[in-house]
C-alpha cells in the first residue's frame, strides 16, 4: 500500500474525529422525499418524452411497428446517408437496402476502426431506455447499441425508441440500469439532444464534437 | 484547412496555489471593474443563466426534497470519507482499473505525467476539469515535454489565448465572437472564417477531431464516482468528454477525494440537481458513466487510472463548519446569483474557484494567513442568495462569517493590540453568533431591512454607518430585500422554512 494512501486515510480520520466511533454511514440519515415514480398515464409519459426530446433540437417522429422500416429508410434517404454504421444485434428488418452497411462486430479484427467510423455518414441504433421527464435517451452498450464510439464519431445518429422503453422520471432510469452496471459494469451514456455549446457569447450552437444531428423514431 | 501545431505561451496564471503573494480581492476587483467588456458580458451571462435556472427549477415540485437528499448524501459521505474511498478503490480495481493516491497537486501531476510517459505519449487530450486547473497540470506536462490539448470550446479558446477562466461554466465569457475569430485564424491557421458561432464551433471540431483520433492518452476530471460500483461520471455538453473518455486507449481521471458518492442510485439525486442548477437544462446533452477498464469488451479504454487527490481537502474536512464546502458539485449557480461576482467577474478571486464558493473554498484549501485568500471571505455582501440556490445546501454565508472570524483570530494571534481591538473583529464575532442561530438570523434580517433605508441609493448600499463603514469601502451592498426568501417560503408553504435549521454546519 502506498504511503500516500495511508497518509490521506490517516488525515481523513484525524479530520473527522468529531464523528463518533460507533457511527456507521447508514446512521447518517438520508431522507429520499423526492418523487421516485411517475404516476401519469402511459400515453402522457410517452407524449412528454416526444415533446421534451424535440425541445432539445432532436428531430422526433412517432411511427407504428409496421411503419418502422419505411420510416428508417425515409430518414436515411432524406439525410443522404450512404455509409451506415450498424451495431451488433440490430434487428435485420431495420437495415434498409440501398445503403452501404458497415457492421461492427465484437472482438479484435471484427471491429470497425475509428477512421472508418469517422468517415461514415451515420449510425442506426436502438436504446436501453428513454426518460420522459428530461427528454433523454439512454444507451447501455447492449443489443442494437454497441460500443460507445459507434454513436460518437458519425455526424448523424438515428435512434429507435420503443414506447415501452420510456420511463417517467430520472430515478426510474437509474433503477432500470442498476443490473447492467452492478452486474456487468457496462458503460452508460445519457444523450439529451445533439451535442451543443453555449461558449460563444452564450449562443447555443448545435453540434461541436458529437453527432450534430440526432433523430429519434418512437415506435408504438 | 492547415493545422499549425501550437504551444500556447503561458502567462503564469495566479491561482489558489501560486507562489508568492496573490493580490487581495480588493486589488484585483478594481482592475476587473474597470474592464467594461467583461462587466457587460458577465452581466448578460449571469442574468440569462439566472433566469433560465429559475424556470428549470420551478418545474420541479420536489426540488427542496432533492436538495435535502443531496445535502444529506454528501454529509454521510464526508463523515465516513475513509470508508467510501477504500470501497471506491476496491470497486475500481475489481473492474480492471488502477487507483492512485495523491497527497498534493505536485504528487497528482507526477502520477499523471508518469502514466503518459510510460505510454510514450507526447500529446494528451483533456476534457475540462477544475481539479487539473487546480494542480496546473498542463504547465507541468509541458515541462515534461507533453502537450495537453484542452478540448472544451471555451477551454480551447482561453488556452489558445494564454489566459485563465473567468467563470466555471462559461470560462471564455469575457471574449467576444470577433476576438474568437481572430484567435482561431491566427492560432489554428484557418483561413476564411466568419464570426458566426456555428462556423467558429466547426473550426474547433475539425481541429480537435484529429487530436481525438490520434491521442494515446485522455485526461478527465470526474463529477462523481460511486463507491459501491466504481462508476465514474462526466457531465458535459459538447461531446468532447465522450471523446476523451472513450477513444484513447488509456484514460486517466483526476478527482478530488470529496467527489465520491455512496451508491449507484445516488446518481438519481445528483443528476437531477446538477443540470438544472448548472446549465439550467432538464438534462445536459451528454453524460458518460463508466466502470473500470474495457476488459476485453472492446468498448472504451483498455487502461483506466483513477487518481484520488487530497491537496488541502482534508484540512477543509477538519473544520466542522467549513466541511460543508466539500458538498460542492461545481454547478456555478452561486456565481450567477452573486451581486459581487456579477460586477467583478471570476478573475478578481485569483483562484480556479471563483464566486461565493471560491470565497469559502480557496482560503480553506490554502490555509488562513495569506493576504490574498484571506481577503476572499470579505468579497460578499452576505445577501444569502448563494445559499438559496445551492443544490447541496451549502450555507455559504455561515461559512463566510466563520472564516472571517478565523482570519480575524489569526490576525490577533499574529498582530499587536491594534488588531485585537479592530472593530471588525468584534463585529464579526457577533455576526458569527447570529448566523449560527436561525431565530437571531431572521431577526437580524428584519432589523437590517428596517434600519437600512437612509443608506440605500439606486438599489445599492454605498456606505454602511459607524463601525461597519470599512466594509463598504470596496464593496457596494445589495439592500436586504423587502421580503426575504425565508419569509416568502413561509407564506408560500404556510410551513416551516425550507432549510430546517440554519446552524447545521457539521454536515
Ligand atoms: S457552492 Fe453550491 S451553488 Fe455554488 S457551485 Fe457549489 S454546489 Fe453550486
Amino acid at each position: 500500500m502506498s504511503a500516500a494512501r495511508e497518509e490521506i486515510l490517516r488525515r481523513i480520520r484525524r479530520s473527522t474525529r468529531d464523528v463518533p466511533d460507533a457511527e456507521r454511514p447508514e446512521d447518517v440519515p438520508v431522507e429520499r422525499g423526492y418523487r421516485e415514480t411517475d404516476d401519469a398515464p402511459r400515453g402522457e409519459i410517452v407524449e412528454r418524452f416526444a415533446e421534451r426530446t424535440a425541445e432539445y433540437k432532436a428531430k422526433v417522429s412517432r411511427v407504428s411497428e409496421s411503419g418502422l422500416p419505411g420510416a428508417i429508410r425515409d430518414a436515411l434517404k432524406a439525410r443522404g446517408v450512404e455509409k451506415l454504421v450498424v451495431p451488433p444485434g440490430l434487428p435485420e428488418a431495420w437495415v434498409p437496402y440501398g445503403v452501404e452497411v458497415l457492421r461492427d462486430g465484437s472482438g479484435a479484427g471484427a471491429q470497425l476502426t475509428n477512421d472508418e467510423l469517422d468517415r461514415s455518414d451515420g449510425v442506426l441504433t436502438g436504446c436501453a431506455l428513454g426518460i420522459s421527464q428530461t427528454g433523454t435517451i439512454v444507451l447501455d452498450a447492449g443489443e442494437a447499441q454497441g460500443r460507445r464510439a459507434l454513436t460518437l464519431l458519425p455526424d448523424y445518429h438515428l435512434c429507435v425508441v420503443r414506447e415501452e422503453q420510456v420511463v417517467g422520471l430520472v430515478p426510474e432510469a437509474f433503477a432500470g440500469l442498476r443490473e447492467t452496471v452492478v452486474g456487468e459494469g457496462r458503460a452508460i451514456t445519457f444523450i439529451s439532444g445533439p451535442s451543443a455549446t453555449s461558449d460563444i457569447e452564450l449562443n447555443r450552437v448545435e453540434g461541436v464534437h458529437g453527432p450534430r444531428t440526432l433523430e429519434v423514431l418512437i415506435v408504438g | 484547412m492547415t493545422i499549425i501545431r501550437h504551444q500556447p505561451e503561458k502567462k503564469a496564471p495566479p491561482d489558489a496555489f501560486s507562489e508568492g503573494r496573490t493580490p487581495t480581492f480588493e486589488e484585483s476587483a478594481k482592475e476587473s471593474l474597470s474592464n467594461s467588456q467583461l462587466r457587460r458580458n458577465l452581466g448578460k451571462a449571469t442574468q440569462t443563466i439566472r433566469r433560465k435556472r429559475g424556470v428549470a427549477v420551478a418545474e420541479m415540485p420536489d426540488w427542496e426534497e432533492l436538495r435535502e437528499a443531496g445535502r444529506a448524501l454528501k454529509a454521510r459521505t464526508l463523515r465516513h470519507l475513509d470508508d467510501y474511498l477504500v470501497e471506491l478503490e476496491e470497486s475500481v480495481k475489481r473492474a480492471g482499473g488502477q487507483v492512485h493516491w495523491a497527497r498534493d497537486a505536485e504528487e497528482a501531476n507526477r502520477i499523471v505525467a508518469g502514466i503518459a510517459k510510460s505510454h510514450g505519449a507526447r500529446e494528451v487530450v483533456k476534457v475540462k476539469s477544475i481539479a487539473t486547473d487546480e494542480t496546473k497540470l498542463n504547465e507541468y506536462l509541458e515541462g515534461e515535454g507533453i502537450a495537453a490539448y484542452e478540448t472544451d470550446l471555451a477551454e480551447l479558446i482561453i488556452q489558445l489565448a494564454g489566459e485563465t477562466s473567468s467563470h466555471i461554466l462559461v470560462p471564455a465569457i469575457h471574449k467576444n465572437r470577433s476576438e474568437i475569430r481572430e484567435l482561431f485564424m491566427r492560432e489554428l491557421g484557418v483561413e476564411d472564417l466568419s464570426d458566426d458561432p456555428p462556423d467558429l464551433a466547426n473550426a474547433a471540431r475539425l481541429y480537435l477531431r484529429k487530436k481525438f483520433l490520434s491521442a494515446k492518452v485522455g485526461i478527465s476530471g470526474a463529477n462523481f464516482a460511486v463507491a459501491e460500483t466504481g462508476t465514474v461520471c462526466v457531465v458535459e455538453s459538447e461531446g468532447n468528454g465522450r471523446m476523451c473518455t472513450t477513444l484513447p486507449p488509456v484514460l486517466v481521471t483526476l478527482m478530488g477525494i470529496e467527489k465520491v458518492i455512496p451508491q449507484w442510485r445516488d446518481y438519481e439525486v445528483f443528476m437531477q440537481l446538477l443540470p438544472r442548477s448548472s446549465t439550467a437544462e432538464r438534462m445536459n446533452p451528454y453524460t458518460s458513466f463508466w466502470t473500470g477498464a474495457s476488459q476485453g469488451s472492446g468498448d472504451g479504454p483498455e487502461e483506466f487510472h483513477l487518481v484520488l487527490m487530497d491537496n488541502g481537502r482534508t484540512d477543509v474536512l477538519a473544520d466542522e463548519i467549513g466541511r460543508q464546502s466539500l458538498n460542492c458539485i461545481r454547478c456555478s449557480a452561486c456565481l450567477n446569483v452573486c451581486p459581487v461576482y456579477e460586477r467583478t467577474g471570476g478573475h478578481a478571486y485569483n483562484s480556479v474557484y471563483p464566486g461565493p464558493i471560491g470565497a469559502i473554498l480557496t482560503p480553506q484549501l490554502v490555509g488562513i494567513g495569506e493576504p490574498g485568500p484571506d481577503s476572499l471571505p470579505y468579497a460578499s455582501s452576505l445577501c444569502g442568495a448563494c445559499y438559496e440556490v445551492c443544490p447541496v445546501k451549502i450555507n455559504i454565508p455561515q461559512v463566510l462569517i466563520h472564516l472571517r472570524g478565523k482570519v480575524v483570530r489569526h490576525k490577533q494571534d499574529e498582530g499587536g493590540l491594534r488588531e485585537r481591538l479592530d472593530p471588525e473583529n468584534v463585529a464579526m464575532q457577533a455576526m458569527g453568533r447570529i448566523f449560527a442561530n436561525r431565530r437571531l438570523y431572521e431577526g437580524a434580517q428584519k432589523a437590517a431591512h428596517v434600519g437600512q433605508w437612509p443608506l440605500a441609493r439606486s438599489g445599492t448600499i454605498h456606505r454602511l454607518p459607524g463601525k461597519l463603514a470599512g466594509w463598504t469601502e470596496a464593496r457596494d451592498l445589495k439592500p436586504v430585500p423587502e421580503q426575504t426568501f425565508r419569509d416568502w417560503w413561509k407564506t408560500r408553504r404556510g410551513g416551516p422554512s425550507p432549510n430546517g435549521s440554519t446552524g447545521d454546519g457539521a454536515s
